[in-house]
């Protein structure tokens, strides 16, 4: 038996064990051992959700929800299974409040182009924060220019923590709606979204979850949180890409408009008119990435093999060490330095720009991400150009933290 | 055998990239500066990872007079846009038209001694074509100057 299929939880955290579950992971870059510390951007697949998938293909492919025929019964099966899966993971109270969408990004513009455009009208408001991704702000910056409304931004303390004080009197009668992610992908921060649910509520308005950031890190229970529409990707929970879902409250769902229309979101077409399919069928035109969800749920019953607790203890160690780590070195600060924080560690040099830290470091192996991790507003809010950004996973290891304070240590040697 | 490591490349040691002209440059990059007055500037920007640069021209009749930029970036792009106005000051429009091809040909495909000799100092960024990611941060500041040399405002800004 190899760990990758073990269905008993692995009760102290091993962390050189699940390593063997990734087969990126024991790869040299320019000769090297890899460390791959740019999970924000998109965590490696264990050979669990890899074999799924190659199994999909393999042996169950088909169209779903049309054939009479065995193979299509299967692929379906399968589809609703990982469906389901999804409802567990989120704890979301029924399946068909899992949409399944290409990732985060169409999840947030699929709530902006429906709910979004029936409910918010002109001089109306929708709230965002500082620290969202651009995926959580061009979708409602395009439907207020589109709809004369007002986008609102909620501000941030220098240590990147939202300024929730101000939420309650930012609102008004004409906020229709409030979108906010649950980690920020630039800083790590954790934002306290059942207080946020709570004040949006108090006045009605419903509240939009970036959760892509979250999901990997800390346990998401959507009823827990109140809240109305949670979006992820799958490719960030070990899962692979092109794959995504938007949790909705059905009643919501169910009275929006549909996003695309064509095949399977239908129940019936004649030439005068449509009848649209029913949750969540109406919201999934077209065939949808079968293998793509099969993926998603095996990368859910791959973490639902470890013991979560144990593997958030360990995260909560690894980044109190890196943190410790980095601000050991001479000439970095930490950009973000929330209370609350998890998996990120973005920081600037001095006197060295941060791609050409991410250059020297990829030299030594180590996988960073530099720029603006599409969060310009925050950047300037920060008042930094771009920072390198260093995000974990429970794969890293404090080994490999080490190995990013060597290679460091060389981008001061060429730059001294 | 190493594995992912894609097609072979030369392995260059980083020196190479970050020479001590390119080092020197983005430590005091020459030309930073508004050139008063000037009749031509353009904005260059590369999205993919925030770098901004403001490219000033004092173009009279068909010389390039003066020079000078603004903006932030990492050390190859500000050293690239230093070492170029360096170049470029006293030259006519033809002649720097003929330079930003000879660039272009020495950061993306293999340069000839002839083209290197020609480029001078220039010569130090050929190490970028090793490293495609950051052929863009070497060729931004010489994309904007294209723009600037095309401005079509020739009202001369004094500020």
């Amino acid at each position: 038996m190899t760990p990758a299929t073990s269905t008993h939880p692995i009760t102290a955290f091993d962390v050189h064990r699940v390593r063997r579950d990734f087969p990126i992971l024991g790869q040299t870059i320019h000769g090297k051992p890899l460390v791959y510390l740019d999970n924000a951007a998109t965590t490696q697949k264990p050979q669990a959700v890899i074999d799924a998938m190659v199994r999909s293909y393999a042996e169950d492919n088909a169209n779903i929800h049309r054939g009479v025929h065995l193979l299509s019964e299967r692929a379906t099966q399968a589809y609703e299974l990982a469906r389901e899966k999804v409802q567990h993971f989120l704890n979301a109270a029924q399946s068909r409040e899992i949409i399944f969408v290409r990732g985060t990004t169409e999840a947030i513009n699929l709530v902006a182009a429906t709910y979004g455009r029936a409910h918010v009208g002109k001089d109306d408001e929708v709230l965002i924060t500082e620290m969202e991704h651009h995926s959580n702000i061009v979708p409602w910056q395009l439907l207020c220019e589109e709809k004369e409304a007002i986008l609102k931004v909620l501000p941030i303390t220098d240590e990147g923590e939202l300024r929730i004080d101000l939420l309650d009197r930012m609102l008004t009668d004409r906020t229709k709606i409030v979108a906010v992610n649950h980690v920020s992908n630039s800083l790590g921060t954790i934002n306290p979204i059942k207080t946020i649910v709570e004040i949006a509520h108090r006045r009605g308005i419903p509240v939009v979850v970036d959760g892509a950031q979250a999901v990997a890190h800390i346990p998401v229970d959507v009823q827990a949180l109140d809240a109305d529409f949670y979006a992820m990707s799958g490719h960030k929970l070990f899962g692979p890409t092109g794959i995504g879902v938007l949790y909705g409250k059905a009643a919501l769902l169910a009275a929006m408009p549909p996003y695309q229309s064509g095949g399977d979101m239908i129940s019936a077409v004649t030439f005068k008119k449509t009848t649209f399919n029913v949750l969540p069928n109406k919201f999934e035109a077209g065939t949808p990435n079968i293998a793509g969800a099969v993926g998603l749920g095996a990368a859910i019953d791959y973490l639902g093999s470890l013991d979560s607790g144990a593997v958030h203890a360990y995260e909560d160690e690894l980044l109190a060490y890196g943190t410790r780590a980095l601000s050991s070195v001479p000439g970095i600060r930490i950009v973000g330095t929330a209370a609350q924080k998890t998996s990120v560690l973005s920081f600037v040099m001095e006197n060295v720009h941060p791609h050409d830290i991410g250059t020297i470091l990829d030299q030594e192996g180590v996988a960073i991400r530099t720029g603006h991790h599409c969060t310009q507003p925050l950047m300037e809010r920060m008042g930094v150009p771009a920072t390198a950004r260093a995000s974990l996973a429970l794969y890293n290891t404090k080994d490999e933290i080490d190995a990013l304070v060597r290679a460091l240590d060389k981008v001061r040697e060429i730059f001294d | 055998m190493e594995r992912g490591e894609g097609p072979p490349r030369l392995k260059m040691d980083l020196r190479e990239l970050y020479q001590e002209v390119i080092l020197d440059h983005n430590k005091r990059p020459r030309n930073f500066r508004v050139p008063d007055p000037n009749n031509r500037h353009a904005e260059g920007y590369n999205p993919l990872c925030g770098d901004k640069i403001t490219i000033f021209l004092y173009v009279e009749g068909n010389v390039i007079k003066d020079l000078g930029f603004q903006g932030t970036g990492c050390a190859i792009s500000k050293a690239s846009a230093s070492l170029m106005t360096d170049a470029l000051k006293g030259k006519t429009i033809e002649q720097a038209n003929a330079l930003f091809d000879q660039f272009h040909h020495l950061v993306t495909g293999p340069a000839t001694q002839a083209e290197s000799d020609e480029l001078g100092k220039l010569a130090v960024l050929g190490g970028v074509r090793e490293y495609p990611m950051r052929v863009k941060c070497a060729s931004l500041a010489w994309h904007t100057l294209k723009a600037a040399m095309q401005a079509e405002h020739d009202v001369v800004s004094t500020e």
